[in-house]
């Protein structure tokens, strides 16, 4: 008796139902759209960009584009130098993380808010108000266009962001745990890599994840520091190309794409951690 | 007391992050500070001058235009994207995963989420390419479909550059609110639409009443952040317009840029960085202020 009526009305909304559904497929085509266009045209020859506008899929896969830009700016040698810079910001920055929020979650030292707020403010700073002092610094020791500039600022300035979300993590933390590991005789430097680590393991999972693919997006201090060839980063190597004579649209194109496909490499392979960590607050 | 002796021990993990933060942080920030009432080039040593650099910025026209479009791009970075963002999380909340399943809402939620992961230089990249006078995409397409006379030189275009910018803005945020807005609707509990449902209230009722004031605090979250992100922008413009067409889409951040790196006017950079730290932290109190009163009440 009572499925007729639900099911009346359920039919009774389908119009809207659909249309709804449309519009938000339109919306996601509107969204995906650049990217699309990007992809296609990337492969896509000159002559047939020429001939049949940047809407019409390519006649055949034309990989010149792609690979006469990946030669051009010896790509190879970009993701390298991105890859490594993330990979050790990354590792170092939750590190330095853990240390701190061990002292201030766990050990709740003297000052705990203060240095909370400190690390907050830290973590919102614009760069601008950093970045002459650093350029000029770095010049007198000698690390400027050098990597390792990179990676010490990188490293200080996203465990700024860590420490505040991990010490929230570690002032809700078993202490069950920390005096189990206490009766059994562990100081507090193993108590901090046997038990504290191992359980916070998917917080640091979130925050290795931010860390990599915040420093593998970075631009300003980049472009500012890594003024030689060989040691620009993936962004910064195409950010400067912009507005270059030799670039056309299917050139264009195909440095859009090599930028967009680490990207996507990433986003595929960190989906789960990423969304549990924009849910969990983790936001930039 | 025996507490404060049984944390002693944990001051020394403080140490290297207090370390590295003060080298990479506290001095240069205070550098920039002093550097500000200076006038200096970057080589040499700066000259005290006092608050020479302030009168100056605040009685320069291409300071307040920067300010000027920061507050449009507060509207396409943060204001548009969080409202859209909100209908949108709730519409796939409740509305798509319910009548066709998580699965759609995921895939929805992805792809809306998908121009965030990109790195900020290539965004600018697709976009300048698209918009591009020349060989750009945009025009040829609105060529092709008859609308030539619609076409325009979007980011060359004095009066067109800055809505050019917010369009590519917005769909660069869109995705963003969405995800936390969505995370933040599993919290409420089912049985509030429920009764919400029996009273025969509608969906724009109950999105009102009960999706809003629930989401309050990630709603704070995401205005906040997405307006201190405004305030910081630099990439998309640097790659996109440069601040120009006569600094059509000049914004601060770039604005300090030319000074220390292109003018070589440390003092006046410095100046202008400290203003917009200043801004920065008023922003962050206030909102911190807002938050606690919002979690007491």
């Amino acid at each position: 008796m009572t499925v007729t009526p639900s099911r009346a009305s359920f039919r009774a909304r389908h119009p809207t139902r659909f249309l709804i559904l449309a519009l938000l497929l339109v919306l996601l085509l509107l969204v995906v759209a650049p990217l699309l266009v990007v992809a296609i045209n990337a492969v896509k020859s000159p002559a047939d960009y020429a001939a049949h506008g940047p809407l019409a899929l390519p006649g055949h896969l034309h990989w010149k584009g792609v690979v006469d830009f990946w030669n051009r700016v010896d790509f190879g040698l970009k993701l390298w130098n991105s890859f490594i810079t993330s990979l050790v910001v990354a590792v170092l920055g939750v590190v330095l993380s853990v240390c701190n929020a061990y002292a201030l979650g766990v050990g709740r030292v003297k000052g705990r808010i203060w240095f909370l707020v400190f690390f907050l403010i830290a973590n919102l700073l614009p760069q601008e108000a950093l970045v002459y002092p650093l350029y000029h610094l770095s010049k007198q020791l000698g690390l400027y266009d050098s990597l390792f500039s990179i990676i010490i600022i990188f490293t200080v300035v996203q465990s700024a962001f860590g420490t505040y979300l991990l010490t929230s993590v570690y002032t809700e933390f078993p202490k069950e745990l920390l005096e189990a590991a206490s009766i059994d005789g562990a100081g507090r430097w193993r108590a901090l890599w046997r038990v504290v680590v191992p359980v916070s393991r998917p917080t640091l999972a979130v925050l290795f994840t931010f860390f990599f693919i915040w420093t593998w997006n970075e631009f300003f201090l980049p472009l500012i520091f890594l003024i030689s060839n060989d040691n620009q980063t993936v962004p910064v190597a195409l950010g400067v190309l912009q507005g270059d004579r030799l670039m056309d649209a299917t050139t264009t194109s195909a440095s859009a794409l090599i930028g967009i496909v680490p990207a996507m490499v990433f986003f595929l392979l960190f989906q789960r951690t990423l969304t549990r960590g924009v849910a969990a607050g983790a936001i930039k | 007391m025996a507490g404060s002796t049984k944390n002693r021990g944990y001051a020394v993990y403080l140490v290297p992050g207090l370390v590295a933060s003060t080298a990479v942080i506290v001095v240069p920030l205070v550098m920039t500070v002093y550097i500000s009432f200076t006038k200096w080039t970057g080589i040499g040593s700066p000259r005290w001058v006092g608050l020479d650099n302030y009168t100056r910025l605040f009685g320069d026209a291409n300071f307040w235009a920067s300010f000027g479009h920061i507050v449009l791009l507060i509207v396409a970075m943060a204001v548009i994207p969080t409202f859209l963002g909100l209908v949108l999380a709730a519409v796939l909340f409740d509305y798509v995963a319910k009548r066709f399943g998580d699965r759609w809402a995921s895939v929805l939620r992805s792809g809306y989420y998908l121009p965030q992961v990109l790195p900020v230089a290539v965004t600018g990249i697709i976009w300048g390419w698209i918009l591009h006078p020349g060989y750009g995409a945009l025009d040829r397409i609105l060529e092709s479909a008859g609308l030539g006379s619609l076409a325009r030189n979007w980011l060359g275009d004095p009066k067109y550059a800055l809505f050019s910018v917010m369009a590519v803005m917005i769909w660069f945020q869109l995705g963003y609110p969405i995800v936390i807005f969505m995370s933040g609707l599993q919290r409420i509990d089912p049985q509030l639409y429920e009764a919400a449902d029996l009273d025969g209230a509608t969906w724009w009722q109950r999105f009102r009443k009960i999706t809003i004031a629930m989401i309050r605090p990630e709603l704070y979250v995401v205005l906040v952040t997405t307006t201190i992100a405004t305030l910081k922008i630099f990439g998309q413009i640097f790659v996109l317009t440069r601040g120009g067409p006569s600094n059509a889409t000049l914004v601060p951040s770039y604005f300090a840029y030319q000074n220390f790196f292109e003018k070589a006017q440390v003092g006046y950079g410095s100046a202008i960085s400290t203003v917009l730290t200043v801004l920065i932290i008023i922003l962050a109190t206030v909102f911190l202020r807002l938050q606690n009163r919002a979690e007491r009440s």
